[in-house]
Order: C-alpha cells, then sequence, then structure tokens
C-alpha cells in the first residue's frame, strides 16, 4: 500500500534532520526531548494520514508539527520553572520566541554539529556508533541491536549513559573552533570509521541494514567534505576508501548470505562508478601534505579495485602495509601485510616472516598459514586449516574455512 | 619489554652503488622493517643522511663530515621493542646493511631511566 511505504523512508530521512536542529535548538541536555518530539510527531503523522489521507506536502506538515511541539515543550517547562524555581535562561527563550529554523542549510550546518558533538572522546567508540545511528541516521533501536548483534536493553543502556555523559561534560552542539577541529575530527573519522566497517563486515542477516550503514557513513563523510571547514585531505581519503569498499557490495555476498572471497569474485558485479568515484576522491585527498592511515588504506583499496595480478599490483600493496604497520598496527593489518609478501616474493619468504606473528588466538592467522602452506605441504596445511576451524566462531567463518578443507582432501 | 637502538655502521651507499642498486636496498629495508612492524615491536626510526654532517669536538672546534667513506660510519637506525637483547640482535640479523662484507649492526639497550635500568 502507498501509505505504509512512505511513511519509513520518510521516518529515517526526516526524523533525523529534525532531531539535529532540535538538538541544537534545545541543547545538548535535551537530546532524549529532542528524539521524544521527532517521535512524537512521526506518531501523530502515522494516525492522521491513516484516515485523512497523505498531505499535499508531507515534510511541511512534519516540520510544523514538530516545531508547534517543542514551542509547547520550550513553553511548558518555562511555565514549571516560574512556578517553582527562577531559571532565567529557559523565561529568556520563551519571550524571545525563537523560530525553529528547518531550512535546508540549518538542517546540514545542525547535522555537522552534532556529527562533532556525538563523535566527542568523551564517550566510548561503540556508543558513538550507537548514537550516530540514532541521531544522525535515524535507526531505530531494534535495528541497532541487529547491527551489533547484541539485544535492545544493551543498547537503550549505552545511549542513555552515552547522552548522560554529554550532559555532564557541557558538550556544546557547534563547530570546533579552528585549532580544535583537527583533534575532533580525528575522532570523527574514527567513528565514521567504525560505522562503516559495523554495516561492511556486520554478521547481521539484514543486508539491506548492513548496506545502509555503509551509505549512512558515506553521507556523513560527504556532508564534511561539502564543508569547506572540514574538507581536508584524510577526510577526502577516508571517502575514497569507502567508495573502493562499497564498490565490491554486489560481489561479496551470495543471496544466501555466504561471503565470496576476493580472488572468487565476479568482477563484472563491481560497482565501477563507485570505484571512479574513489579514485576521484584520492587524487582530491593528496592535495596537502602528510599521509595519515586513511591516506594508505585508500590506496591499499584503490589497488584491490584491479583484479588481475599485474606485477606492480602486490609489491605495491606490500610496502602500503610496510608503511601502515609503522603508524598503526593491528593484527589484521599484519596479516594482511604478510599475505602480499606472499605475492610480491614468495610462500617461502612469507612462511618465515608469518611464523614469527604471535598471533595465536585469531583464525584468520592459521587461515592464512594454511593458504601459505598449500602448495608446499598439503598435511601441514590441513592442520592449520582445522585449527582455525576450531578458533572460528560464526557460522560464515567456519564455512569459508571448511571449504577450504574439503578443496585439501 | 626493553627498547633498543640498532645503530647501522656502513659507508655511503652512493659512492659505491648504482641507482638500481639503491632502489633495491630501499625495498629490503622497507620489508625489513615491516616484518619488524608486523610482529608489533617498531618504535621508529631514520636515515642519516651524509651532508651536511659535521662534527662539533673539544674546545668548540668544528669539522664538516663524516663523509661515509668508511664502514664505520653511523647511516642510521631504527628503535625496537624486544624483551632481551638476543631478541633484538635477532631483528638485527636481517638488516639489509649486513650484506655488506665489512658493516656492521650495533645493538645497545636504550635505559628507561626509572631508576633500575
Amino acid at each position: 500500500m502507498e501509505q505504509q511505504e512512505l511513511i519509513p523512508h520518510l521516518f529515517r530521512a526526516e526524523f533525523r534532520k529534525i532531531v539535529a536542529v532540535l538538538c541544537k535548538h534545545l541543547g545538548i541536555a535535551h537530546i532524549q526531548t529532542a528524539e521524544d518530539i521527532a517521535s512524537d510527531t512521526f506518531m501523530l503523522a502515522f494516525e492522521t494520514w491513516s484516515y485523512r489521507g497523505i498531505p499535499e506536502n508531507p515534510v511541511a506538515w512534519l516540520y510544523t508539527v514538530a516545531k508547534n511541539k517543542a514551542k509547547n515543550y520550550i513553553a511548558r517547562n518555562a511555565l514549571f520553572a516560574q512556578k517553582i524555581s527562577m531559571q532565567i535562561k529557559l523565561e529568556a527563550l520563551v519571550a524571545d520566541e525563537p523560530e525553529i529554523d528547518l531550512s535546508d542549510k540549518n538542517i546540514t550546518d545542525s547535522q555537522l554539529q552534532m556529527l562533532f558533538a556525538v563523535c566527542h572522546p568523551a564517550i566510548s567508540n561503540e556508543a558513538q556508533v550507537g548514537l550516530a545511528l540514532r541521531i544522525l541516521c535515524g535507526f531505530g533501536i531494534d535495528e541497532i541491536a541487529d547491527a551489533f548483534l547484541t539485544n535492545k536493553e544493551t543498547i537503550n543502556k549505552r545511549l542513555f549513559r552515552a547522552k548522560e555523559k554529554l550532559r555532564t561534560e557541557q558538550v556544546q552542539v557547534a563547530f570546533p573552533s579552528g585549532q580544535e577541529i583537527t583533534q575532533r575530527l580525528e575522532s570523527v573519522l574514527t567513528t565514521l570509521y567504525l560505522l562503516f566497517s559495523e554495516g561492511y563486515y556486520s554478521e547481521s542477516r539484514d543486508t539491506l541494514l548492513r548496506n545502509d550503514c555503509c551509505l549512512e557513513a558515506m553521507r556523513l563523510t560527504y556532508l564534511l567534505i561539502e564543508n569547506e571547514t572540514t574538507n581536508l585531505p584524510a577526510v577526502n581519503a577516508l571517502f575514497a576508501l569507502m567508495c573502493f569498499h562499497a564498490s565490491r557490495f554486489e560481489a561479496r555476498k551470495k543471496d544466501n548470505g555466504e561471503i565470496v572471497l576476493y580472488h572468487d569474485q565476479d568482477e563484472t558485479l563491481w560497482n565501477r562508478e563507485l570505484i571512479n568515484k574513489g579514485i576521484y576522491f584520492l587524487h582530491q585527498s593528496s592535495r596537502g601534505a602528510g599521509a595519515s592511515k586513511y591516506h594508505i588504506e585508500a590506496n591499499i583499496a584503490y589497488w584491490h579495485t584491479i583484479k588481475e595480478d599485474i606485477p606492480e599490483k602486490w609489491e605495491n600493496i606490500l610496502q602500503l602495509y610496510n608503511h601502515l604497520l609503522q603508524i598503526e598496527y593491528s593484527p589484521i593489518a599484519a596479516l594482511n601485510r604478510t599475505y602480499a609478501l606472499a605475492k610480491a616474493n614468495g610462500n617461502a619468504q612469507a612462511i618465515i616472516e608469518a611464523e614469527k606473528l604471535d598471533l595465536k588466538n585469531n583464525h584468520f592467522y592459521f587461515t592464512l598459514l594454511g593458504e601459505l602452506y598449500r602448495d608446499i605441504d598439503q598435511n601441514k596445511a590441513l592442520l592449520h586449516f582445522e585449527h582455525a576451524y576450531q578458533l572460528a566462531k560464526t557460522s560464515t567463518d567456519k564455512q569459508t574455512i571448511h571449504k577450504k578443507i574439503l578443496l585439501l582432501k | 619489554m626493553n627498547e633498543f637502538i640498532l645503530i647501522f655502521r656502513h659507508e655511503d651507499g652512493m659512492k659505491v652503488a648504482s641507482p638500481e642498486q639503491i632502489q633495491h636496498w630501499m625495498k629490503q629495508t622497507r620489508d625489513w622493517i615491516g616484518g619488524i612492524a608486523a610482529q608489533n615491536k617498531f618504535v621508529g626510526g631514520n636515515g642519516l643522511p651524509f651532508d651536511e654532517a659535521r662534527v662539533v669536538k673539544h674546545n668548540n672546534v668544528v669539522t664538516n663530515g663524516p663523509f661515509g667513506e668508511i664502514k664505520e660510519t653511523i647511516g642510521g637506525y631504527i628503535i625496537v621493542k624486544a624483551g632481551s637483547v638476543d631478541e633484538a640482535v635477532e631483528f638485527a640479523k636481517g638488516c639489509p646493511v649486513l650484506q655488506g662484507d665489512g658493516n656492521s649492526v650495533e645493538v645497545r639497550k636504550i635505559a628507561k631511566g626509572d631508576g633500575v635500568h
């Protein structure tokens, strides 16, 4: 039915805009109120439109209702404050009757300012991503719980604590000042990167939801690019990285949810438009000094858009990982580096280096060893794959490893 | 876990090798460092170019140099994390500089300044 389809799409897109503007207007201490007002607005829309039909201009209708509810809330609180205590600030608010500005520009500005407020170092990374999904992307609590593979209670607690922290730290909904921007941007980029990864690597069965996470991360990153102050090289590099990864959405998973590994992927399913976008932003990111880890990862991702094993490919990827590991070590980077080493310098050298890595609890480590030994010593390879199978936790991972074992037997 | 500095001693490569050779050494060095970084044991490092080098001695005597003409000249360093000097020595053995007869890598523990070390 036309009506049922309109509201869910509208909810998410308009919810986040309304919440952003209200948060900015009311202050960070009242995030919950902003959410409540927005939610009430949509409840009213659902109830009214069901009987009276969808209005000519649904968005204008929503904004009018949201504004009125906000004004009523402010007026009620002023009244309450007057009766109980002298809260000058609230009185002044009512006296001025400031207009709640839902213009395009203020919506964008508010969203950007909320992005900085939500991605605040005072709260944990998990909480930042959760809040971003809720406030900036308009996801429901159920959806967030699904993406994180946890339950509603956990998410509600996490978000509640995060909002409390933002309130007590008195975080401002405003653009950080000139000097602060680079530092705060670091937090923002980490959260956007985590948000994207959440969607890209999530085990959740809901493909649409996972893709939406990635697209939301890209949308928010693009907001930063469109704004002159935040259109910095690292942001462009992150966006390029996301484009390259997103280009392989269609090829990564089969319809039944099974993962298709990179070298098994059908490259005709790769989205060339996204790859070209990535290349464009990669170029943009090279204006200006400094190579952030996003630059390195974007370059690595660029090389992966070339499927054939041309000579420079793996040598370049190897050197990029060599560099990345110096800036920021991670077990996955160490493993990927070892794989690139095998392709560039040969399996023998890679095996020697691999055995120096102390990643005994990591199933990817043993999968890699299995791969390296496959053409050299099949018994050893099998042992490593079986060890990997023991360590693997998710069914998708176990499936992938099982296939490798079958190939050997 | 301690930090160790690995000091490379060798002549100025540009005097003895072709650009091709130097590029080859560069790959070897990056791969060697990458291997240490992959074990999460790399702290930092740098080459020490020979141009604009000076030596300041007693009585404020300042001379130009060293020029990298002998194999004992310091050409660069890296700092690694290791549980023992033996582990640091194992890292040092992979240094490409050691392909040259007469070159060496000095391995020294870095003092922690905690009153014990």
